[in-house]
């Protein structure tokens, strides 16, 4: 048997090659584990697996990992371990191990490799169906393995069959509709405490499975009794199986209380174990001849003691808060002798695992025959066996008991959640404050909220409710959980998703142009795009009031390629256009360019951009970054749902072409060095108006359209030319000083013309009209939304419209977002009456002042008034204004 | 997560798709006729009934077609599905 060291609480241990962290330190003698998080009262190993709600761990080895039952991490040389009272820390190191995903459609899912489990799998693998067996044990046998009964050879064989997959150490975690479910296998932590440089230390499964059977198997139940919390009271499965499979010989003298059969079998493993089992506690004091033969009978031929219709009341505690002795009385609480012991092994009862089945709305039943809540369903997508389905192996003959009734003054220190340290007195009050519900129990008392989710306790706390009320543990709710059914470590639900393969990026052609230019980047969905271009040790701020100066002052360069574009070609194309868009499109000559909105059934504003007519049946529409797949879907639903009868087609050709904007006075002088064949004059090249032409020797596609009130032109390239274009650009430039700017300079242009953008400006709830455009709604014909104009609530007095605010005090910038509120309001406490809200907010290198934009109640009729903008404990007063600044007779346009 | 039932390309797990809201809403004819109302309730309400429901999804992240579909809005079970501008099938029951 190989030795393997592992350190516990700074404390070096040694265990044996088979062990579980549990089995270890209980052979080493640690019985008192913890303290519990809220009552500071010492707690021990209480369960055998994930039911455990005392003894958890931090992994500070490998991985590292918060929060584990000690029950479940398999010991491994070098492992390292802290006691936790209540929450875990992550390490502050990075996880370096890989953790990877897998997707399968299979035929069968088995959860558990049970004799139940193992059973079905061989069936269905008879029947020739792909089926895998997921287990969360290292090896499969379930109840019979830690029993070390026989499991059947021919059992075992179809794990090996080549239609059949066995994933041990695979917990399934999540039961789904339509045969989904997902798992999470352990690959590498019971091989090594250092982190796997080989394998994937989680691999998380997405079934998509046929039929799934479900035979998880069960859980035993602990009962409530006074200081039942103590470290050497455990579950009775637990102990005797710690004593007789994992030679754990630290016990002299059990007691073991029982509510049924379980408990005598327990007993004479421990006897023979050899622990002086001194008495067996039995609740009942009938039970059929069958289990007479079975069980009193065997227990009183070993010499142990048997105790009828009594149950443990109190137990006391030696020096180091273990358990001592116990009291026992009849079950209504009258006290009677107390038996020496160190070991209390309690048999409360099966709970069998009922997760999976009530995640997807199966209800589990209360069966009183068998003291438990089980789930036997059969239907095409799903199967139960086992204990799950109520077959409990051997007739157990529970009592349907949870603990006694304590008097008052103990019912303080008789335990139900003990991660919660939740008790019979919480259960009482919530009774008292009139709660009946396990719903309203639960979330009164906060039991089953800790991280083993209820496992032990929730059954026990339906019980005791019911048997408080009078009524049957079905009539006060139901058994449900939501997954996971243990804890999942976030790393393993990333899996290969992170860093840079989190989330897809999104960059032009010109991107390494901007990345040498130092330029800091701004995320506008997937895109990633300059966000302004410092010089030296330039601040934001700096760089922003340069870049806008030198733009109005001469000429400035952007690149624009992100902007959404939609090809849309078709004979009924103006026609399909003219619906969807509030002003008219089939008006438009080819070769010219429009600015439009777009509007929800609601009459929303809910996108914008320039459309080009290229041909009579062929339009290029831009939308906002941000806005271009949501634009697409819509087009497409139109389409395919209302307007089947219109000819027309969609395509997303947002990264076929890149757009390189020159904006500014100097403009026409950059685009007539780089396009000397093209007549670039005012008279030639008018204002929406487009020409082909070759650009720095490539054929372009330009555009005279403007978002900042200057002349500008917008250049379309080939996408792969892009980064050629912006290099001819900047040389051509050069003698006029051209200047790189960013998004934020793009927002301070546009907003000192007043021009919104969408989802920064308007947040849905904003029609053409409160932006106060009602010159892009066309009156001759109907398009989305228009309808909505006329209800009452759109088309009433009052509502909030665009309006600048003009800060008094101009060197201050209100932060965008801020609330209005009436000059009368100003000094007033929160909450404030607010009238308004800010939306865009800048310091404007043109105005050499700042200046912002925002909704106001009524705002078009209260440009003039003072509003005052209360934040951070100031008090800003500004004057309203009609929402432009600058350039207000457009007379920059043409340069 | 469920698996849906394109008519065209068969069933595909839910994050291929994107939700459409009830099927068989028209978008009214006579939109300058109707009362407020009425075009109110065209444009914000829709029917939730606990069991089956007939509602429009598209295969987004596939054929980007849209399509109908009943679905048990307890059981998450699937009926029959349908294109667009065919008849509807009847409720499964």
């Amino acid at each position: 048997m190989t030795q393997i060291n592992f350190t516990f609480d700074g404390v070096s241990y040694q265990g044996r090659s088979g062990d579980t962290l549990a089995t270890a330190l209980l052979r080493n003698g640690v019985l008192h584990f913890t303290d519990s998080a809220y009552r500071d009262r010492p707690r021990g190993i209480v369960g055998l697996g994930y039911e455990e709600p005392n003894a958890l761990v931090n992994v500070d080895s490998g991985a590292g990992e918060p929060m584990v039952p000690a029950t479940t991490i398999e010991l491994v040389e070098g492992l390292v371990v802290r006691s936790l009272a209540g929450v875990g820390d992550l390490p502050d190191t990075r996880d370096t191990s890989r953790y990877d995903k897998k997707f399968r459609h299979i035929d069968v899912l088995v959860v558990g490799a049970g004799l139940a489990g193992l059973k079905a799998a061989a069936e269905h693998a008879a029947a020739g169906k792909d089926v895998v067996v997921c287990d969360d044990q290292p090896a499969p046998g379930g109840h019979a393995r830690l029993i070390d009964a026989e499991i059947p050879e021919e059992l075992l064989h179809v794990l090996t069959l080549p239609n059949v997959t066995y994933l041990s150490r695979t917990t399934v975690t999540g039961l789904y509709d339509q045969g989904y479910s997902v798992a999470i296998e352990r690959r590498t932590d019971h091989i090594s405490s250092k982190v796997s440089t080989d394998k994937a230390r989680i691999r998380v499964w997405h079934f998509r499975a046929a039929h799934t059977v479900l035979a998880p198997g069960a859980f035993q139940r602990h009962l409530v009794f006074a200081n039942n919390d103590r470290p050497g009271i455990m579950l009775s499965h637990a102990a005797a199986t710690y004593v007789a499979k994992y030679g754990v010989d630290i016990f002299k003298k059990a007691v073991v209380i029982t509510v049924d059969n379980q408990g005598y079998r327990d007993a004479i493993r421990l006897h023979n174990a050899g622990v002086n089992v001194v008495a067996v506690v039995d609740v009942r004091q009938k039970i059929s001849k069958e289990s007479k033969a079975e069980t009193r009978k065997v227990v009183k031929a070993l010499g142990i003691r048997v105790i009828k219709g009594s149950t443990a009341i109190n137990t006391e505690a030696d020096s180091k808060g273990c358990v001592k002795s116990v009291t026992i009385g009849n079950i209504v609480g009258d006290t009677g002798e107390t038996i020496d012991a160190d070991l209390v092994a309690v048999s409360g009862g099966w709970t069998p695992t009922v997760h999976l089945a009530t995640y997807i709305g199966i209800k589990a039943e209360w069966k009183r025959k068998k003291a438990a809540f089980v789930v036997k369903h059969h239907s095409e997508f799903v199967s139960t066996a086992g204990m799950l389905d109520g077959k409990f192996g051997g007739n157990d003959e529970p009592a349907v008991f949870f603990g006694v009734e304590v008097p008052s003054e103990l019912a303080a220190d008789a335990f139900i959640d003990y991660q919660r340290d939740a008790t019979l007195r919480d259960i009482r009050r919530a009774i008292g404050a009139g709660m009946r519900s396990i719903e309203h129990v639960k979330r009164y008392t906060a039991i089953g909220t800790a991280h083993d989710q209820g496992k032990t306790s929730g059954t026990i706390t339906m019980g005791l409710i019911s048997q408080r009320l009078g009524k049957q543990p079905d009539e006060v709710g139901s058994l449900t959980f939501r997954p996971p059914y243990i804890s999942v470590p976030f790393a393993a639900l990333a899996g290969r998703e992170r860093g840079l393969l989190l989330d897809p990026v999104r960059i032009t052609t010109i991107q390494d142009l901007h990345v040498a230019a130092d330029a800091p980047m701004e995320d506008v969905g997937q895109w990633k795009r300059p966000w302004y271009f410092p010089q030296g040790n330039e601040t934001r701020h700096e760089a922003t009031l340069r870049e806008c100066a030198a733009t109005r002052g001469s000429v400035g360069v952007m690149d624009a390629s992100t902007l959404g574009k939609i090809d849309i070609q078709g004979p009924d194309a103006a026609e399909f256009l003219d619906r969807v868009y509030t002003n008219m499109f089939s008006t438009l000559k080819v070769g010219q360019s429009r600015y439009g909105f777009m509007c929800g059934v609601d009459g929303m504003v809910f996108d914008d951009g320039v459309t080009t007519r290229l041909a009579e049946d062929h339009f290029l529409m831009t939308t906002t970054t941000g806005g271009a797949a949501k634009v697409l879907d819509w087009l497409e639903e139109w389409l395919f749902t209302e307007w089947p009868e219109l000819k027309v087609y969609c395509t997303s050709v947002t990264e076929h072409i890149s757009t390189v904007a020159i904006v500014g006075p100097k403009s026409r002088n950059v685009l007539g060095k780089l396009a000397p064949s093209l007549d670039v004059s005012n008279e030639a090249f008018g204002f929406m108006e487009n020409r082909y032409a070759d650009v720095a020797g490539i054929p372009a596609r330009i555009a005279r359209i403007s978002f900042s009130g200057e002349l500008a032109y917008e250049i379309n390239v080939d996408a792969w030319y892009g980064a050629h274009i912006w290099e001819a650009v900047m040389s051509a430039g050069a003698e006029f000083a051209i200047t790189p700017y960013g998004t934020e300079t793009l927002h301070v242009l546009r907003a000192e013309k007043g021009y919104v953008i969408l989802g920064q400006d308007t947040d849905g709830t904003q029609t053409p009209m409160d932006l106060g455009m009602d010159w892009i709604v066309s009156k001759k014909k109907d398009f989305i939304g228009k309808r909505s104009f006329a209800r009452s609530d759109t088309a009433r007095a009052g509502r909030h419209q665009l309006v600048g605010f003009m800060p008094v005090d101009g060197s201050v910038v209100i932060p965008e977002g801020a609330y209005v509120v009436n000059e009368s309001d100003a000094g007033s406490k929160p909450p404030f009456r607010h009238v308004g809200y800010v939306t865009s907010s800048y310091m404007s290198a043109a105005l050499g002042r700042s200046f912002a934009l925002g909704m106001l109640a009524n705002g078009q009729a209260r440009h003039g008034d003072t509003v005052a903008i209360p934040y951070d404990g100031n008090v800003v007063m500004a004057q309203v204004t009609e929402p432009i600044f600058f350039d207000k007779e457009n007379t920059r346009r043409d340069g | 997560m469920l698996n849906i039932p394109c008519p065209w390309c068969g069933p595909r797990d839910e994050t291929e798709f994107h939700y459409g809201s009830e099927a068989g809403v028209a978008y009214p004819e006579n939109r300058d006729e109707i009362s407020d109302e009425e075009w109110g309730k065209f444009v914000f309400i829709r029917s939730n009934p606990k069991g089956w429901f007939a509602e429009r999804w598209v295969h987004s992240a596939g054929c980007r077609r849209w399509f109908n579909v009943w679905r048990n809005t307890i059981t998450h079970e699937f009926g029959p599905t349908y294109k667009p501008a065919t008849q509807q099938p009847a409720s499964p029951q």
